[in-house]
């Protein structure tokens, strides 16, 4: 199957460093079950949090598979599979525009205010 | 110590025993990292429910039993598992086939088990029930996925079926001693029988019709399998006995 996957640079990037718009044809071996990234949520109320990835052939092998490979040792009470091929991730080449005008605007955190000591967990 | 009890629990024991180290084979040559985890936490879930009967039978036989001296220090015929669990791996479709079979039939057997007189059965078996219910959900996925796959996956079930149709008759007929005490296993052959045919016919796979159903495992007389099992299971604390981790 040759289809365009949408990916910068998440999971295995090409050596040549190019990333974006690449046709997968080439690592879409029919032999080789889709990749899955999972997300366990570790108690009731929390949110669910990235713990890997793994291979399955549909998203229900994929969810018994995280049962099995991310949850033996009690750590979760829900799990979301999602294949891999449809997280977009941002360019690290993008950093500097995306990322660095934000040091100098340290007026966007919110440290200028008292906070009244009745107010808790802020 | 022959009291019909002692051998019912060393019956359901073996039964989990003998197919934890099957399964176990398995360690590091599983078919994909995620599957070979898979079946290695079945094989160690089974491992679990072996020790607890284990337990439970050394502390009513008294004397010197300990779990360990029951599950690697009893010979060939002592063992009363059926001859389903003993039979080989081969391949990923026979060790899901004889998984699907027994994990359908310990599903049934311990639903009922857990209503025991004995508290400490029922509370084994109430326990073991979260696992093996996993253990069927995941083993029926697998018949499905194979027999329903490519046309190799449904040669290799119908080689499976071949294998192994012949050894799941004796699950249902009672051995001498769950005559007098344990879960009458002849009242749920016909729902043991009902979940299979759904199952394989949404796999695509023949039952064989009229098979002649090889008995003896659960009175001690085994396939040729058993005696290898041992070997390999028992090496070690009959080279060196009592050594421990």
């Amino acid at each position: 199957m040759a289809f365009q996957i949408n990916k910068n640079f998440y999971g295995d990037i090409p050596d040549d460093g190019s990333g974006a718009n690449l046709p997968q044809t080439a690592t879409e071996n029919k032999n080789e079950w889709p990749l899955w990234e999972i997300f366990i949520r570790s108690k009731q109320g929390l949110d669910h949090k990235h713990v890997g990835s793994l291979h399955a052939a549909d998203a229900a092998m994929a969810i018994e598979n995280a049962r099995d490979v991310y949850t033996r040792r009690m750590e979760g009470v829900s799990i979301w599979a999602v294949e891999s091929k449809y997280v977009h991730a941002s360019n690290p080449d993008d950093a500097e525009s995306f990322y660095e005008p934000s040091e100098d605007k340290i007026y966007r955190h919110p440290t200028f205010y008292q906070l009244p000591d009745e107010v808790n967990h802020m | 110590m022959n009291d019909p009890l002692n051998k019912y629990i060393l019956h359901l024991a073996d039964n989990a025993l003998i197919l934890a180290q099957r399964n176990g084979e398995w360690c590091g040559h599983g078919p994909i990292l995620e599957q070979d985890i898979a079946i290695t936490n079945i094989s160690l879930d089974l491992l679990g429910q072996a020790r607890n009967f284990y337990q439970y039978a050394a502390s009513l036989q008294g004397n010197d039993a300990t779990e360990d001296s029951l599950a690697y220090l009893r010979i060939e015929n002592e063992y009363r598992n059926g001859l389903l669990v003993e039979q080989p791996n081969i391949d990923w479709a026979q060790t899901i086939l004889r998984q699907y079979f027994f994990s359908a039939y310990q599903y049934l057997l311990y639903e009922k088990l857990q209503a025991s007189d004995d508290a400490q059965l029922a509370a084994i078996a109430a326990k073991a029930l979260k696992e093996v219910s996993y253990h069927l959900r995941w083993s029926r996925e697998w018949v499905i996925r194979l027999g329903d796959g490519t046309a190799e996956s449904n040669r290799r079930m119908m080689q499976a079926v071949d294998a192994l149709w012949r050894y799941t008759g004796e699950l249902f007929i009672p051995a001498d001693y769950e005559n007098q005490v344990g879960v009458d296993v002849s009242l749920i052959k016909d729902a043991w029988t009902e979940q299979v045919n759904v199952v394989m016919a949404e796999a695509g796979i023949q039952l064989p019709e009229k098979t002649f159903m090889q008995t003896g495992g659960k009175q001690g007389i085994h396939t040729e399998h058993l005696g290898y099992i041992l070997a390999e299971l028992q090496y070690v604390q009959r080279a060196y006995p009592n050594s421990s981790w």
